[in-house]
């Protein structure tokens, strides 16, 4: 005879599990029980929120399945920031959390919520377990779920009887979930590669637009490789940054509202846009009527609903971005764009990234220095505002899966948790938290929990007084009305010191690379507090509603 | 924009009707009329869902339902000639006498079933498409209609065809 609880732990280590990252209370007693003695490890948080960011950093690093653990009531409620998260950026995480007794459900009993209800908009499947008959097998489809076609976050909720009754159960051996409701396309038709190759070989101005799904999918080097073999340079969106080296002569960076001027013209002139594993999201597009407006598109992507969302596509590829990739780069024909090239290539030679390279303390210098200091592996998270943006256009990324940023929920406070949740999936790395004093503020408390295990996790604060990126929009679009966006200094150095955590606090371009150079040799954890230019902007910038090469700043100075 | 009608094959499970409208209204769809009972196959639903939109409106709704797990399979059967129903359940005013004839009449004409008298009120029970059930009610609104009740529409395809399960 088995309790639910031991069958749920059970479950977790036949997929793997090793870490998990939660926060208990009432109802998840019988669950702590068994996890008391288990060689799973878990991770006591500071916050629920910061359980479920640090499961989506540890996905988004390690491509495994992250878990998270919490209460009923309000401890399932604090997840429901960071399973949006995962929702949005499409990440596997298995949220688990607990539940009064059935008998009591519906009953508003002692910290009793609906997170089935809750979550339903946020997950990608949830179950509310009613029998603890029914326990093994959701765990199964639960991680199958999450893991697989497009991935996203799956919710568990386990009432407390469900986990207290003993029964008899074994788990199944070497037989796979089928879902009669769920099987993921993942081979594109052949007839659609056909065309798309054709396509391709009539283009003269092609180019790739690719995203967070060549990432998940794993398809970084079958893109690279397509873009070598086709001459096509590739632009990515933030999700996609890491997918080709930053160095790669064919990489025009971000495109977007924040992104390269060239990457954004390239966009505006080309006559062949290769999208893959992108969703034509707002911050890419712009005003998404004038987005790639001589261009003919093939749209590949593992979600059939992505395709024609936003924007009408001429060639759908539905599969998996590696599966495709692989089928096109088998039939496609080595092409030279000659002419294209050079015009890109003048595109970079006129409008560079730059910034104002004096001696005030500026963001975009630090996290140059930062980008000389680190190793190809090592992994960057941001938080969310200009710090993320800064990061994104500075930061030289050469291999996916280190960058790790909240992209399609915007979570200030996403950064510091899920940078400690990349560490228990890459332990031998190094990790950096690039943060604003705003969003570090949001999860500031996790602190104690990176003392507590001493996981070496760096945080970089950019620290300008201000929120930031919603003061640059005040400044440019509110006639500089700074309507509560200015915060009071924090010394944050001593914060740190009072968790156990060391830190320093830098006024100077000088002091820079000593202080990188500090956090990194530290093996602990480490603040700095870098007293920021505080009126920089982030540039070039397209305005809302603008079309994409219609930016602003970053070509003067 | 013109009324699409989807059958949507779902496992018979708890919560399953409210992924399905949720998802309607958290994309801003709207639901026309709605049925929802067991079908042929064991431990499966049907849900007849009539909505408006453009096609591109409703592509995105059909593959939306699609990501449902506990969504088997979506069928748009608006293209394809079928028979479809909804019932209502009317309650009319129809005092003893001349107005009680007429009425009687008037529900022989649309082939409606009384089913209940009372001294003041008749109820008739009306199945067929939403025109003839709209003529009815508004042929009976001059004697005051008391209460309402009308079922979603349901739909089936004429002739051998059927909306399978495989998705
Ligand atoms: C949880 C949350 N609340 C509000 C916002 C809106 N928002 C976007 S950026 C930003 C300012 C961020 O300030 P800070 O963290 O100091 O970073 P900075 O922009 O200064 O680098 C705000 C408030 C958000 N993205 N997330």
């Amino acid at each position: 005879m088995k309790t639910g609880a031991k069958i749920l732990i059970e479950g977790l280590q036949r997929e793997g599990v090793e870490t998990i990252f939660g926060y208990p209370g009432g109802v998840v007693l019988p669950i702590y029980d068994e996890l008391y003695d288990s060689p799973l490890q878990h991770i006591l948080v500071r916050h629920e929120q910061a359980a479920a960011h640090a499961a989506d950093g540890y996905a988004r690093a390690s491509g495994r399945v992250g878990v998270c653990l919490a209460t009923s009531g309000p401890g399932a409620c604090n997840l429901v920031t960071g399973i949006a998260t995962a929702y949005m950026d499409s990440i596997p995480v298995v949220a688990l959390t607990g539940q009064v007794p059935t008998s009591l459900l519906g009953n508003d009993a002692f910290q009793e919520s609906d997170i089935t209800g809750i979550t339903m908009p946020v997950t990608k499947h949830n179950y509310l377990v009613k029998k603890t008959e029914d326990l093994g097998h959701i765990v199964r489809e639960a991680f199958y779920i999450a893991g697989t076609g497009r991935q996203g976050p799956v919710l568990v909720d386990l009432p407390k009887d469900v986990t207290t009754r003993e029964i008899e159960y074994e788990f199944p051996e070497n037989e796979p979930v089928v879902l009669r409701g769920y099987q993921p396309t993942y081979r594109g038709h052949a007839r659609q590669v056909d065309k798309a190759v054709e396509m391709i070989a009539e283009a003269e101005r092609p180019l790739i637009y690719a995203g967070g799904g060549v990432i998940s999918s794993n398809a970084s080097s079958d893109l690279v490789s397509l873009a070598e073999t086709l001459m096509i340079p590739i632009t990515t969106t933030l999700m996609g940054l890491g997918a080709i080296p930053c160095t790669h002569p064919l990489n025009l960076g971000m495109l977007g509202m924040h992104g390269t001027r060239y990457a954004n013209y390239a966009v505006t002139e080309s006559d062949l846009l290769i999208a893959i594993g992108v969703r034509f999201d707002d911050r890419v597009t712009g005003n998404v009527q004038t987005f790639a407006p001589n261009a003919r598109i093939i749209h590949i992507d593992i979600d059939p609903a992505e395709i024609g969302k936003n924007k009408k596509v001429d060639v759908p590829i539905v599969g998996d971005v590696g599966a495709v990739l692989s089928d096109l780069l088998a039939k496609v024909r080595k092409k030279q764009n000659d002419n294209w090239m050079e015009r890109i290539r003048v595109w970079k030679e006129r409008h560079p990234m730059k910034f104002r390279d004096d001696d005030v303390l500026r963001p975009q210098f630090i996290i140059r220095e930062l980008s000389n200091l680190l190793l190809p592996d090592d992994v960057i998270v941001s938080e969310v505002g200009q710090n993320q943006m800064w990061t994104a256009q500075y930061y030289c990324f050469r291999k996916p899966r280190t960058w790790i940023t909240s992209g399609g929920l915007g979570t200030m406070g996403y950064g510091f948790p899920a940078a400690m949740g990349v560490h228990f999936a890459c332990p031998d790395r190094t990790v950096f938290d690039i943060a604003g004093d705003g969003s570090f503020q949001m999860n500031i408390q996790e602190l104690g929990t990176v003392a507590q295990y001493n996981i070496p996790v760096k945080v970089a604060i950019l620290n300008n007084r201000f929120l930031g990126m919603v003061r640059q929009w005040q400044e440019l679009f509110y006639d500089r009305r700074y309507s509560f966006t200015e915060l009071p200094p924090v010394d944050f150095v001593r914060i740190a010191q009072a968790y156990g955590v060391d830190g320093i606090k830098v006024e100077s371009c000088e002091e820079v690379r000593p202080a990188l150079q500090a956090a990194i040799d530290c093996d602990g954890p480490f603040v700095l507090d870098f007293r920021i230019e505080r009126e920089e902007n982030v540039f070039p910038m397209v305005p809302a509603g603008a079309a994409i090469n219609e930016m602003i700043g970053g070509d003067t100075e | 924009m013109k009324p699409h009608t989807l059958s949507v094959l779902v496992e018979n499970k708890a919560g399953v009707l409210s992924r399905v409208t949720g998802l309607f209204s958290r994309r801003g769809f709207n639901i026309e009329s709605l049925a929802v009972g067991p079908c042929e196959e064991p431990g499966m639903s049907r849900i007849t869902i009539v909505c408006i939109g453009d096609d591109a409106q409703i592509e995105q709704v059909m593959k939306q339902l699609n990501k449902l797990i506990d969504v088997i399979k979506v069928s748009d059967i608006s293209e394809n000639e079928r028979v479809e129903r909804e019932l209502a359940l009317i309650k009319v005013n129809a005092e003893p006498g001349s107005t009680r004839a007429e009425v009687m009449q008037i529900a022989n004409i649309f082939r409606a079933q009384i089913i209940d008298v009372g001294t003041k009120t008749i109820i008739l029970s009306v199945a067929g498409d939403t025109e003839k059930i709209d003529a009815l009610e508004k042929l009976l609104r001059q004697y005051g209609v008391r209460e309402l009740v009308r079922t979603g529409r349901i739909a089936v395809l004429r002739g051998a065809k059927i909306v399978k399960s495989a998705k």
